[in-house]
């Protein structure tokens, strides 16, 4: 904690992974500490001021949705969910609870160390106030002007389509899931329809990706929502 | 004036009438009637010509079938239109050729010609008359032009027949004529028709020949053209209340006052029926219909009791309520019913010719005690009075009182006067008296009122002769004496009336009683039954118990076939399945004594429950009369009804707890799926983790040692796959798979796949071809997701590398097809079915891993779609594996895009 290292609180009952991940995230130079309980997890989270936690769903004493839930009243700092790739529900309900992020047992390092950076990043960034121009690869967007250009030249958006693209790009590199965007979109009265955001996620890919086959910025995340990456090297294994 | 308001208020009950009529209308074929005043005046023809008509116009015309009766010109105008070949019905060694309704309601079309709706049907076909076929044409949706008569309408049917002095036997029922959606009058006038006639071109039938001669006499067909045209006149007149009704519904709201037909014995009755049918249908009101079983008329001979069953179900047949009253005063008990039923006007029968003219006719004694109830007396036709006198001697000729009652009646008397003879020198001659009213009232109670009669009498001259001095003799000295015979035998007559009544009302209150009580004990016992089978039981000990018949019950499965009848310890009765399916399918009654098949054995009832039919109670009767009796059916309609909610009952049960327990076994394979799924996933997660670090650890590792730790990796998430594929499958097959379906465009799946799989089949290149206009599917996103990475991985591993992959999809009418194909070797021939078993490769062993699960997963997921999958080799080499998803109705996402433009841009 004396110096700016981030610090990282891993909540996890399993101790072998607890062990790798902890491995795996000491070795980038961050500050780790354990918790195998939702109780010693909510301890730990109180007292040593984490930049990111590492979540498992499934803990002993009680369900990881109720630490993001307890959490999510005091904290804003990103939760990176720990989950089994069939409980499709379980993360949605997880991400709608406040998770940002969540990776798929079995995980492999390189792929949590990416997620972990992303958001440590948009963190830094977040603090630092949000911008009105963006740059991703060929895109250039100036949320302020309404303006976006693809190689230079202008994109037109739908009034939707933009809000859509407004939001995803003011959530990088986190997880939305349909309910999220469509409440952030179309209103609270749409939450149910969720193939309004899959097919407006269709035309906006066609608009903005070179190839909306081989997507690079906006990418679906099976049975639970949407991933926009500004930086698509970085953050996908 | 809440009071104005209300009565101007359109009753809701009447309007919600009136919506499901139009609405069964609706989904009912149109019936249209060619009506004329008597055979020649063209309305084959005119049938013939609106029927070419509809055909100009592309409508699809069946002729059903025609009478052509040779008329060259109406031959020529049938001809061009299909014919429905006739169906040939052995009878007695003829061939009847016979209308084809099976084969009419198989060719579907949408308009039938049914020429002659009165017609009578062969024995053997499913309806007794054509009316009723026509009228199934109708329920299945099929329209319906046909042709009829005046003097085959039932009501009019008597009406023609006082006119022409010929009776015709086939006849429609007015509500039959009534319902029809269009009636067309096709008019002639009679110098017209007598031309026609002389010129031959209308058509007699060579038997009776003058008698049909005689039928076509100017005065009588200027008659049934003034009836063809009023019954016309009254259809139009109701259509015109009717459109009046629906515009302004407030002006023509009556008050409803309903008619009461009082049935008698006498022949006069049909006609009395027949004349309440048609001032009811005149002021449009309904009407009831009730007979009377007093003491009297209980002891009719046979004839007449059928005679007013037969009655009671004419009157049934032409619209009205009908109910049997029991009771020793006909006129009270008609009162009451009329008031209970807020019936305003009473019909009778004139009685003629009173024989006993101290005594007042029915309609009098209605009259004296109802005031306020109109009462409309109907003339009884002429020679009823003479038939029903020559009924009357037979009833005491067939008394149905045996004669040791009457015996027993005398001998009563006698041992009354043996005991007066004991007592004679004890007690006064006036309690003698009392010992014969005694046995008088004994007698009565016994054996009823005709040997109470004999008692009395005989009391009386037993006492004269025996007791009244002179003694041994009939005279009598003591004028004193006739009085006193006089009040014994009034005493005796009216005691023995009284008693052998209230013996009667005693005997029908039991009964009715029983009835009652049959039903609770029905009830009662019905709400403890759990198993159909149980019912079954419960249903028949009643039916045997109250009709005396055997029963089966045939319940319907989920898909609406009736099942093989359950078994009885009572033996079953004779079943024919199909009538029953018959009268399943239609909801309605079949054989003996109905309009459906009622030559065939036994009675088929369908067991109406509330949410629907739950099968049919068979019944072989000893009797058919016995159903015959209102009250009797009413019953067994009671009995049928409660069977059928308890059937529903005992259903929904079972439902209720198959979805228990399938809910609790889903949920324990749930918990013991995620459980494994844990145990194993766990110490993968470990495994790959470790190997990961390993690569991270500081100083790098060595190429050699970095390597192992690489294919360390790769193996543990290898495995791991195939833990994933081994509980998708044990999810998969354990039972129902709950699909999280949702609207979703299939290019986004195909994109996520691609994206999952990517490292696995880096080195083919992959082609996607998906039609531009794919609707969105209802799918299970991660599921489909499953199956193209499956297609793909497959691909992928059966091919040498480099070799391309192709995804397409293309839409056809009802389904999406899409296909993944590959360059490979293709699939071993003979396998293309086998390869989507259960551990099932390509090639028996090869250094390709993998147990076979793949396939039979994508099968698995696709059939929980709905869809089909199938692999073939396609002609320039390679495999194809195609599935079909059904299209079902994608939602419009009008919605979203209105909020968009709302925005403007």
């Amino acid at each position: 904690m004396a110096d700016n290292k981030p610090v990282i609180i891993v909540v996890e009952d399993e101790a072998h992974i607890r062990r790798f991940v902890r491995l795996a995230l000491e070795d980038e130079q961050w500050q780790v500490f354990e918790a195998d309980s939702v109780k010693r997890g909510l301890i730990e989270a109180g007292t040593r001021q984490p930049d990111l936690i590492v979540l498992d769903l499934g803990l002993p004493d009680g369900d990881g949705i109720d630490f993001i839930r307890d959490f999510r009243a005091w904290s804003e700092i990103p939760v990176i969910v720990l989950s089994a790739r069939t409980a499709e529900a379980d993360k949605v309900a997880a991400l709608d609870a406040g998770a940002d992020d969540y990776l798929m047992k079995p995980f492999g390092v390189a792929e949590l160390l990416a997620r972990v950076r992303a958001h440590l990043r948009r963190r830094a960034r977040g603090s630092a106030g949000g911008a009105s121009v963006y740059e991703f690869g060929k895109l250039r967007i100036d949320l302020g002007k309404r303006l976006i250009e693809k190689e230079g030249q202008p994109i037109h958006l739908t009034p939707i389509e933009f809000r859509l693209l407004a939001y995803l790009i003011a959530n990088p590199d986190s997880v939305l899931t349909h309910r999220q965007l469509l409440k952030a979109v179309w209103g609270p009265s749409h939450v149910e329809d969720s193939h309004y955001v899959r097919v407006y996620m269709g035309f906006l890919r066609k608009k903005i990706e070179d190839d909306p086959t081989r997507p690079r910025h906006i990418f679906t995340e099976s049975g639970v929502g949407y991933r926009f990456v500004s930086d698509s090297s970085a953050a996908t294994a | 004036m809440p009071d104005l308001r209300d009565t101007q208020r359109p009753d809701p009950d009447q309007l919600l009438a009136r919506v499901q009529q139009e609405e069964s209308r609706a989904r009912r074929g149109k019936l249209k009637i060619f009506f004329g005043a008597s055979a020649g005046v063209g309305k084959t023809y005119a049938m013939l010509s609106a029927a070419r008509q509809q055909q100009a116009q592309g409508v699809d015309v069946l002729i059903g079938v025609i009478e052509t009766h040779g008329r060259r010109d109406t031959e020529a105008m049938a001809e061009g239109v299909e014919r429905l070949p006739l169906r040939e019905i052995a009878y007695r060694e003829r061939n009847l050729s016979e209308f084809d309704l099976d084969g009419a309601l198989a060719r579907m079309p949408q308009l039938i010609l049914m020429d002659e709706l009165a017609h009578s049907n062969a024995p053997g076909s499913r309806h007794p008359k054509r009316w009723l076929d026509v009228d199934e044409l109708l329920a299945a949706g099929i329209d319906v032009y046909t042709t009829v008569n005046v003097q085959h309408l039932e009501t009019l049917n008597d009406v023609v027949s006082g006119i022409t002095g010929i009776r015709v036997w086939e006849t429609v029922p007015d509500k039959v004529f009534d319902a029809a959606d269009e009636v067309v009058l096709v008019d002639l006038t009679p110098d017209e028709l007598l031309q026609r006639l002389k010129d031959g071109k209308v058509y007699l039938p060579n038997q009776a020949e003058r008698a049909v001669r005689n039928f076509f006499r100017k005065g009588n067909l200027i008659a049934l053209r003034e009836l063809a045209l009023r019954r016309t006149a009254d259809r139009v007149d109701d259509e015109m209340q009717q459109y009046r009704r629906e515009k302004f519904v407030s002006s023509v709201w009556q008050t409803r006052d309903s008619l009461l037909a009082c049935i008698g014995p006498g022949e006069g009755s049909e006609k009395l029926v027949r004349s309440t049918a048609r001032i009811a249908a005149r002021l449009e009101v309904p009407w009831h219909a009730v007979y009377v079983e007093t003491t009297d008329l209980q002891r009719l001979p046979e004839r007449n009791r059928h005679r007013i069953l037969r009655n009671l179900k004419l009157a049934e047949d032409l619209g009205a309520q009908t109910a049997t009253l029991s009771g020793n005063s006909a006129e009270e008990l008609v009162v009451k019913y009329a008031r209970d039923h807020n019936l305003a006007k009473i019909v009778v029968c004139r009685t003629g010719g009173n024989w006993r003219p101290w005594r007042r006719s029915f309609a009098e004694r209605v009259g004296r005690i109802a005031g306020d109830l109109d009462i409309i007396e109907v003339a009884s036709s002429e020679g009823d009075e003479e038939r029903t006198r020559f009924e009357r001697q037979t009833v005491s000729e067939k008394s149905t009182t045996p004669w040791t009652s009457y015996a027993m009646a005398a001998v009563a008397c006698a041992l009354a006067g043996l005991a007066g003879a004991v007592l004679f020198p004890i007690f006064d001659l006036a309690n003698i008296v009392m010992l014969f009213l005694l046995a008088v009232v004994l007698v009565s109670v016994r054996y009823g009122r005709g040997p109470s009669v004999l008692a009395s009498f005989l009391s009386v001259a037993i006492f004269d002769f025996f007791f009244v001095p002179p003694r041994i003799s009939f005279a009598v000295t003591d004028v004193q004496y006739l009085m006193t015979f006089l009040v014994m035998l009034v005493v005796g007559l009216i005691t023995g009336q009284l008693t052998a009544g209230y013996k009667y009302q005693a005997n029908v209150a039991t009964r009715r009683e029983q009835r009652v009580r049959a039903l609770y004990e029905m009830s009662r016992d019905l709400s403890a039954a759990l198993m159909p089978e149980q019912i079954a039981e419960i249903g028949e000990r009643f039916i045997v118990a109250e009709f005396g018949a055997k029963a089966a019950f045939l319940l319907a499965d989920d898909n609406d076939h009736l099942q093989a009848p359950l078994p009885s310890l009572n033996g079953l009765p004779i079943v024919d399945r199909e009538i029953a399916q018959w009268a399943f399918d239609h909801g309605e009654v079949a054989g003996q004594g109905t309009d459906t098949l009622a030559a065939t054995p036994g009675f088929y009832l369908p067991l109406k429950a509330p949410m629907r039919l739950r099968g049919v109670l068979a019944l072989e009767l000893r009797s058919v009369d016995r159903l015959l009796i209102p009250e009797q059916r009413r019953l067994l309609d009671t009995f049928a009804s409660l069977i059928a909610i308890a059937l529903e009952r005992v259903h929904y049960v079972e439902v209720a707890r198959n979805s228990t327990v399938q809910m609790e076994s889903e949920r324990l394979r749930n918990s013991l799926l995620s459980a494994i799924s844990h145990d194993l996933r766990t110490p993968m997660s470990v495994l790959v983790g470790l190997a990961d670090s390993l690569l991270l650890t500081r100083p790098a590792p060595s190429g050699a040692q970095a390597e192992i730790a690489q294919s360390l990796k790769e193996e543990a998430l290898r495995v791991s796959g195939q833990v994933n594929n081994l509980l998708d499958m044990a999810r998969l097959q354990a039972g129902r798979v709950t699909l999280n379906r949702q609207w979703q465009p299939l290019d986004e799946v195909v994109v996520s796949a691609l994206r999952i799989i990517e490292r696995g089949i880096g080195r083919h290149p992959i082609q996607v071809a998906l039609d531009a206009d794919l609707p969105l599917l209802e799918i299970d996103f991660v599921l489909m997701e499953r199956v193209f990475c499956n297609l793909l991985e497959n691909a992928a591993k059966y091919t040498p590398a480099g070799t391309p992959i192709c995804i397409g999809a293309e839409l056809s009418e009802r389904k999406v097809h899409v296909w993944v194909e590959d360059s490979g070797p293709g699939i071993p021939p003979g396998k293309e079915e086998l390869i989507f078993r259960k551990f099932e490769r390509g090639q028996a062993e090869s250094s390709t891993c993998g147990v076979g699960l793949g396939l039979a997963i994508c099968r698995a997921i696709i059939e929980a779609h709905g869809g089909e999958i199938h692999a073939h080799n396609r002609p320039q080499g390679g495999a194809r594996f195609e599935f079909s998803l059904p299209r079902g109705n994608p939602p419009d996402f009008a919605a979203a895009e209105l909020t968009d433009n709302a925005e403007g841009h």
